[in-house]
């Protein structure tokens, strides 16, 4: 089986020097991109390869690339690496990260190449230290040997890299909040359109891609679309770095084949659940991910099985859930960080994640009333796409609606009886006090 | 363009978004963070609407119709199940942390929070749980803080910040525990901070004048005014409730000020219920009764050697009446022989020359700008306002090349990031409008009037070229040239502030030279009073003269009509006038130095009392109404004035009955002012046979509010000199725009209803925006460039120039003396370059002792980076400053006849 | 009073970006590797070598978590509260902690030791319970460790 991201990787995980990289076959593909490809060969390859973005909404790289102007007359274009992990249940770029910065840094440079970008920031997430002295001393070693600067391998195509650490803040890992951040601003998210790709950093043409996406860019250009796409089982590219947290047996991060099922890794890597528990459910791809169950374990885990399934692939770290740990609580804990975790721009997210917190925070402590389930329910159903100004709340809406749906007895459980009957449902109850405003 | 709206056709313009098209169309959506001035930004999530891909989609998708533009053909709902649901719960999740405090708030009644929570139906609450609470800050004399109430709209920030670029509010933390305020308690510095009580849609900003002697809006008493305390004249709403004045709020005018006012204009308004106001007619100092007045009066008046001094800021009316009692010969412009000729020189130039003056919206529209001589946000702010706006037009073409519609405020900010159209100031010393400024100059008025005289000959080589100037100056007037050249829509700004007719001549020299291009290049000057412009348009003489005419005999009785002649004349010669009139007869509302000094005192009434209209820098007439009935004896000056000469004999004034006649006379006898009988509709006119209410239909208390006094309810006064009513009966619907005493529509009872007067959102109010334009240019040019170029300022050893400089609060007699305004005064000081302070050993805050003329002044010294050497400034207006006398020379070593000094003011501290 | 080398190494960030103030969040990290905390005192210093109001720049660092606007003791302990460390019981651990110390989140301890403060996911969640004390990072925490671990801090 190959495994492109982490064959490099020592088992002590510490980071290849440059010169151990470029033995072990690494910057080849920026001299094959700089000196004998054009910005646009390179990026007929990454489309054809099918990649799609891991940062977790899955997102054509070669089609989000297409769509930064190329012509000459712009002066300044970004490209930015989302190092901002920060999604709980999620620990995949760390590793990459610190134990394989040159693979990034190789990834960055062609891709950069390729729209023509001539400014490249890694944006990590703060708690990365290790990761950030390691990246600090590639990206010099790679200065040092003139892959980054100017007039890269006497190519011409000139690149800045810097490293900016973050300073906390989830939201800051949405793309365009992460730009308003590089900007020395809130981390608010911006309204789509204009896309980055169009104006992005500093108003400028920016591409903003995960970690793991860009590391797939150099294998891409060196072996070719074709052997990209043969690495998965199924039609969606590519291999994957798969975790599982939770309470199996072990724990941990796998480069695996795109479209392994969901039962093949909880079992045969994750070594299935720890003794005297049953498998209830996982998040398949994060916190923002929708659960599946039981009924799901044979589903595939790649974008288009896992969507099919109801679910989202995410970023490909899957969050157990086990028979003896409480639904509600699992969720009160999500719904406590997206509370936390919310930039506070737009209604729906602000207030509405914190009520559903303090409902389930009610509900755990057997306080639970009558229209609660409903007040979940119509919280799931508008903090949807587009009623929120970015993806946030979605996110935080798609472990809650699943649990409700997968799991509604546990939910009910904490509401007396006679209250469930007597007050439920609310609406059909509630009268509507002002019906004409023109006589107001 | 065609948008289907629960599948009904309707049609709109393009390049709007949803909502703007919808609420044109007259739709209600509920809205918090949209604002027409501001632009969309998508955060409250409340304007949600369904979209439909074509007529077979039944699901639709929810969009913020102010994120959405308009696409022709597209169909929308507004009625759709799930947008009202949504709609609601956005309500709904605001309110989980709003006090519902109601009916303690000062908003309540006037609160958009509350008209869109009754629009999107939610009146149940289901949120059980605790509210998240703030503390309060201090910020000023101005405003309230109660952030409890905040619903996080964002719309405050973007205003004080983005739009008025205020420094000193911000938005802090974040999630559900965002707040809006200083970094610590503090006074709001910027000058527009009032309008937050009307950009924020609840309470949480709200007026603390108001607050005071508190009122809801739906208890007052409105009449549509005009401010009084710059030359823009900014529409405004003014309120009453038991004959006291409670609150200026904005009436927009599309044209004029738009949605927003200055804290000058919105709180200066307190001097109207001083205490000390003049309410009886005195003699003598001794309170007296009409008819006394009248007849004392009449015997003064029927003797020759009466004179009559008028007032900029008194009504057209009110100083024609006084000029028909005097006669055209002894009517005199009560303003400085400086500030005389400089308003008849800007109506001069605006009338014979061949440039526009733009209004104030146009000049937000400008897309350069070259302010020569005048520091805008203290002498006229709200035309300040407009020049911020108008460095965003040039890199609005960023935008509109990446397809953003210039509506998406977020996004196109994004686009242009700190880019700045072109802007160039040249001012004595630093102004605030600097930070956006391409270039600055600091200069004395004769280098900037060089300044502009090269620009002007940059542009064309017939403007006549300067001689000697500098290569860095060379350069500059170059830059400024072409930045102008290339300017679609080019405005020149100047005005009286630095009183120099050179730099205004610099600036028409400009203005015409590029209007040879561009047809569409604008002119604007400033005055210092608000209405400088219209007093310049009916005929008089200087004040000098009549200073002359009674020194010299020919005149021992003087009318002074609104006006304290400290304020314009010199100290010397205004006390030498005084003492050599045998009467000195005074109108005026407030006391000051010249009515201390008069025989006969008259209660003249404010312009809350009064009605009136006045020409404002635009050459734009423009009415204001009274609000009510004044109490005691205080009448419209003109008023006293028509029955002085009627009992006087006065045949012409006999006449004349109302406002109407008066304004009518004036009309047609005075040349320039034809067409000002058209400014309002007459006190004739009626809608459906009705009056137009000055009070809304919810107006409370009418029956019992003097049942103190007597328990039968009063007559309410009858008006007749305006189609208004002074209660809440009369026409419900919409009135001529002219005469909009409050915005009010079913549902919407904030200020906020604006929108339903308005042909487009954002646009003129229906039936044009008021007022009437008298300034047009000639169509042939007949002004030829002006010659005169000065020569350079040169300091002069032991010697300052000294300058005034002006002051947003301080500068302006009426508004200085609110007591909020007060608050804001600044100290007396006099600002000196760094070099002449360590030439003369001085420190921030020592005294500085100088002479002009007899007169020796001492105040604490500021020390500044940018004023020029050999040149100071003093601020206009303050009591203790010799502003009267300025420009002028002073020494800084006393003179050897130090014995004949008179020490004015004398500041407590000295140096150590 | 900035230093010198606050200054200076204010003046590196400053050229990476278009404008001054693009680089605030560099000098509020910079300032408060300095210094710890971001004091009202240091957040003017900041702003005004900035030509930023204070206002504009507080807005800036109350949003984020990692800047401090209130003092921290010498060692500041994040403990991540998300769902992966709340499966594998970190509630034990905060217990713990709390107990040990006597302090809550968000204070510090009498000695000034130690602040804590909890903390949303620390991306090693196969490891979890985690934790960070200043720059280290503790992973598959129990109780018994935390002895250990705490004592590394004087
Ligand atoms: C709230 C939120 C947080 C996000 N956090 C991250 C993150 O930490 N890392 C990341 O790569 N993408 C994150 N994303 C996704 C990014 O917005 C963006 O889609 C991604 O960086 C694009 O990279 P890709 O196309 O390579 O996947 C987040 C999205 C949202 C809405
Ligand atoms: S959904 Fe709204 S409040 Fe939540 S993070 Fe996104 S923009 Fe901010
Ligand atoms: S008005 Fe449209 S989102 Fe606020």
């Amino acid at each position: 089986m190959e495994r492109p991201l982490t064959e490099h990787i020592r088992k002590d995980l510490r980071p290849l020097t440059l010169k151990e990289y470029e033995q072990a076959g690494g910057y080849q593909s920026v001299r094959k991109a700089l000196k004998g490809m054009t910005p646009k060969d390179i990026q007929s390859v990454v489309k054809d390869s099918n990649l799609r973005g891991r940062g977790g909404a899955g997102f054509l790289t070669g089609l989000k690339w297409s769509f930064v102007p190329m012509d000459s007359t712009i002066e300044t274009k970004y490209l930015i690496v989302n190092a901002d992990e920060m999604e709980p249940g999620t620990f995949k770029d760390r590793l990459l990260l610190e134990s394989a910065p040159h693979q990034l840094i190789e990834g960055m440079i062609v891709s950069a190449f390729a729209i023509q970008a001539t400014i490249s920031f890694v944006f990590l997430r703060w708690a990365y230290k290790e990761a950030a002295n390691h990246i600090r001393f590639a990206i010099q070693e790679a200065y040092d040997a003139g892959y980054l600067g100017n007039d890269i391998l006497g190519s011409g195509f000139n690149l800045e890299m810097h490293l900016h650490t973050g300073v906390g803040r989830y939201i800051c890992g949405e793309e365009t909040a992460l730009l308003s951040s590089l900007e020395g601003k809130r981390a608010t998210p911006r309204a789509k359109p204009p896309f980055p790709q169009v104006s992005g950093l500093f108003g400028k043409p920016t591409i903003v891609n995960n970690v793991e996406t860009l590391c797939c860019i150099p294998h891409i250009v060196n072996k070719g679309a074709d052997w990209f796409q043969k690495l998965s089982l199924t039609n969606d590219a590519g291999t994957k770095l798969f975790g599982v947290s939770g309470k199996v047996k072990t724990p941990g991060l796998w480069e695996l084949p795109m479209g392994i099922t969901m039962r093949e890794l909880l079992e045969e890597y994750a070594g299935g659940m720890q003794d005297g528990l049953k498998f209830r459910g996982a998040l398949p791809g994060g916190a923002s991910t929708d659960f599946l169950v039981e009924e799901h374990l044979d589903v595939k885990m790649d974008y288009v099985s896992i969507a099919a399934a109801g679910s989202r692939l995410g970023t490909g770290t899957m969050i157990v859930l086990d028979d003896k740990t409480s639904v509600v609580g699992f969720v009160r804990n999500l719904m406590h960080f997206f509370a936390q975790e919310s930039c506070g721009f737009c209604t729906p997210c602000r207030e509405g994640i914190p009520w559903i917190e303090k409902i389930l925070t009610s509900l755990e402590a057997g306080k639970g009333e009558g229209h609660d389930l409903h007040l979940l329910d119509f919280h799931t159903k508008y903090l949807g796409p587009g009623n929120t100004f970015c993806a946030l709340a979605p996110g935080a809406m798609e472990p809650l609606q699943s649990a409700l749906k997968y799991f509604r007895k546990d939910f009910e459980h904490y509401i007396a009886e006679e209250i469930q009957n007597t007050t439920h449902p609310l609406p059909a109850t509630r009268k509507r006090l002002i019906t004409d405003i023109s006589k107001f | 363009m065609v948008l289907f709206i629960d599948n009904k056709p309707h049609e709109v313009p393009a390049g709007k978004n949803l909502l703007e098209a919808c609420l044109t169309l007259g739709k209600d959506i509920p809205y918090f963070c949209w604002h027409p001035a501001m632009g969309s930004v998508g955060a409250c999530r409340q304007c949600a609407v369904k979209v439909y891909k074509d007529e077979n989609d039944q699901k639709g998708r929810l969009v913020m119709s102010c994120m959405e533009p308009v696409v022709n053909n597209q169909r929308i709902s507004i009625e759709d199940h799930d947008a009202k649901e949504f709609r609601e719960h956005v309500i709904e999740w605001l309110m989980t942390n709003h006090p519902h405090d109601c009916a303690v708030c000062d908003e309540g009644g006037s609160c958009h929070l509350q008209d869109m929570t009754v629009m999107s139906g939610h009146n149940y609450r289901n949120y059980n749980y605790k509210k998240r609470t703030y503390t309060n800050q201090y910020l000023g004399p101005f405003l309230n803080h109660e952030m409890n109430r905040c619903i996080q709209c964002y719309r405050c920030v973007r205003f004080y910040k983005d739009y008025a670029g205020g420094k000193d509010l911000d938005v802090f933390a974040s999630k559900n525990n965002v707040y809006f305020g200083r970094a610590e308690d503090g006074i709001l510095e910027n000058e527009f901070s009032g309008n937050l009580a009307e950009v924020c849609p609840t309470g949480v900003f709200t007026d603390k004048t108001l607050k005071q002697h508190y009122t809801r809006k739906w208890d007052l008493t409105m009449a549509p005014s005009i401010c009084q305390h710059c030359s823009v004249g900014c529409n405004t709403i003014a309120g009453e409730r038991y004959g006291s004045l409670r609150m200026i709020a904005n009436r927009y005018n599309g044209d004029v000020n738009g949605y927003f006012l200055c804290d000058r204009g919105r709180y200066g308004y307190e001097f109207v219920n001083a205490a000390d106001r003049i309410r009886k007619p005195r003699i003598q100092q001794r309170e007296t009764d009409r008819e006394a007045l009248l007849s004392n009066l009449s015997g003064l008046l029927n003797k020759p050697g009466v004179i009559g001094i008028g007032s900029p800021r008194a009504s057209l009316q009110s100083n024609f009446v006084l000029k028909t009692l005097v006669g055209e010969h002894n009517f005199y412009h009560g303003v400085s022989d400086s500030e005389h000729d400089l308003a008849e020189l800007a109506v001069k130039i605006l009338r014979e020359g061949t440039v526009r003056t733009p209004s104030t919206k146009e000049v937000e529209e400008a897309d350069a700008v070259f302010i020569l001589g005048e520091d805008i946000t203290n002498t006229a702010p709200i035309l300040a306002l407009a020049v911020r706006q108008s460095v965003r037009q040039q890199p609005a073409a960023l935008a509109e090349k990446a397809n953003i519609p210039l509506w998406n405020d977020a996004a196109v900010k994004g686009v242009v990031q700190d880019k700045k159209g072109p802007l160039f100031i040249a001012t004595l010393t630093t102004t605030k409008l600097d930070e956006l400024a391409t270039a600055t100059y600091r200069a004395t008025p004769e280098c900037i009037a060089r300044l502009g005289f090269a620009v002007a000959h940059a542009l064309d080589n017939a403007a006549p070229a300067v001689a000697d100037l500098s290569e860095n100056l060379l350069v500059l007037a170059e830059q400024i040239a072409q930045a102008l050249r290339t300017a679609k829509k080019p405005v020149i700004i100047s005005g009286a502030g630095c009183e120099s007719d050179a730099v205004m001549k610099a600036a028409a020299n400009v203005a015409h030279a590029l209007q040879k291009e561009n047809k569409n290049t604008g002119l604007v000057y400033t005055m210092l009073e608000c209405n400088s412009i219209g007093l310049a348009m009916m005929g008089g003489h200087r004040l000098h003269a009549a200073f002359n005419a009674v020194v010299n005999g020919h005149a021992d009785t003087v009318i002074v009509l609104e006006n304290d002649l400290y304020r314009h004349g010199r100290k010397s010669d205004v006390d030498a006038f005084l003492k050599a009139c045998r009467n000195i007869i005074v109108l005026d509302h407030s006391m000051h130095a010249t009515t201390q000094q008069a025989h006969v005192v008259i209660p003249a009434g404010t312009f809350a009392e009064s009605d009136g209209i006045l020409v404002n820098n635009e050459g734009r007439a423009q009415r204001f109404f009274q609000v009510y009935e004044s109490k005691d004896m205080v009448r419209e000056s003109w008023r006293w004035l028509l029955d002085i000469g009627t009992e006087a004999g006065n045949t012409r004034l006999s006449t004349w009955k109302n406002f109407e006649d008066i304004t009518h006379a004036i009309a047609t006898s005075e040349p320039l002012l034809q067409g000002i009988d058209q400014v309002t509709p007459p006190s004739q006119f009626r809608v459906a046979g009705q009056r137009i209410p000055r009070a809304p239909h919810r107006y409370s208390g009418r029956t019992s509010m003097q049942a103190n006094i007597n328990v039968s309810e009063p007559k309410p006064p009858e008006d007749p000199d305006s189609p208004l009513s002074y209660t809440m009966e009369g026409y419900r619907g919409m009135p001529p725009s002219s005469m909009i005493p409050f915005f009010w529509s079913p549902g919407w009872n904030s200020v906020q209803s604006v929108n339903k007067y308005q042909q487009e959102i954002g646009g003129a109010l229906k039936g044009g925006d008021p007022g009437i334009r008298l300034l047009e240019p000639a169509t042939t040019g007949t002004i030829k460039y002006f010659e005169g170029i000065p020569e350079a300022f040169k300091a002069l050893e032991d010697h300052l120039l000294i300058m005034p400089m002006h002051h947003i609060f301080g500068s302006e007699e009426l508004s200085a003396r609110s007591p909020s305004v007060a608050q804001r005064i600044p100290k007396p000081y006099i600002l000196l370059s760094m070099d002449d302070a360590v030439s003369m050993s001085l420190l921030e805050n020592y005294i500085l002792r100088f002479y002009i003329g007899r007169y020796e002044y001492s105040l604490p010294v500021k020390v500044s980076n940018a004023i020029p050497n050999g040149v100071a400034a003093v601020p206009y207006g303050l009591p203790e400053i010799p502003y009267t006398e300025l420009p002028e020379w002073a020494t800084t070593r006393a003179p050897k006849y130090l014995h004949t000094l008179t020490p004015t003011y004398t500041p407590k501290h000295q140096n150590t | 009073m900035l230093s010198l080398e606050e200054t200076h190494e204010i003046d590196e960030a400053v050229k990476i970006v278009p404008y001054r103030k693009a680089a605030c969040i560099e000098a509020l990290k910079i300032v408060q590797e300095h210094r710890r905390w971001i004091s009202d005192e240091s957040l003017r210093e900041i702003a005004d070598y900035l030509q930023m109001s204070a206002e504009e720049l507080d807005s800036v660092a109350t949003f984020y978590n990692m800047i401090h606007r209130r003092p921290v003791g010498r060692h500041v302990i994040l403990l991540c509260d998300s769902i992966s460390c709340w499966v594998m019981g970190y509630e034990n651990i905060r217990t713990e902690i709390m107990q040990r110390l006597g302090i809550k989140y968000g204070q510090t301890t009498a000695d000034n030791r130690f602040t804590l403060l909890p903390n949303p996911c620390l991306g090693t969640c196969d490891h979890a319970p985690a934790l960070m004390i200043d720059n280290d990072l503790y992973r598959d925490v129990t109780k018994d460790l935390l002895e250990d671990i705490l004592g590394k801090y004087p």
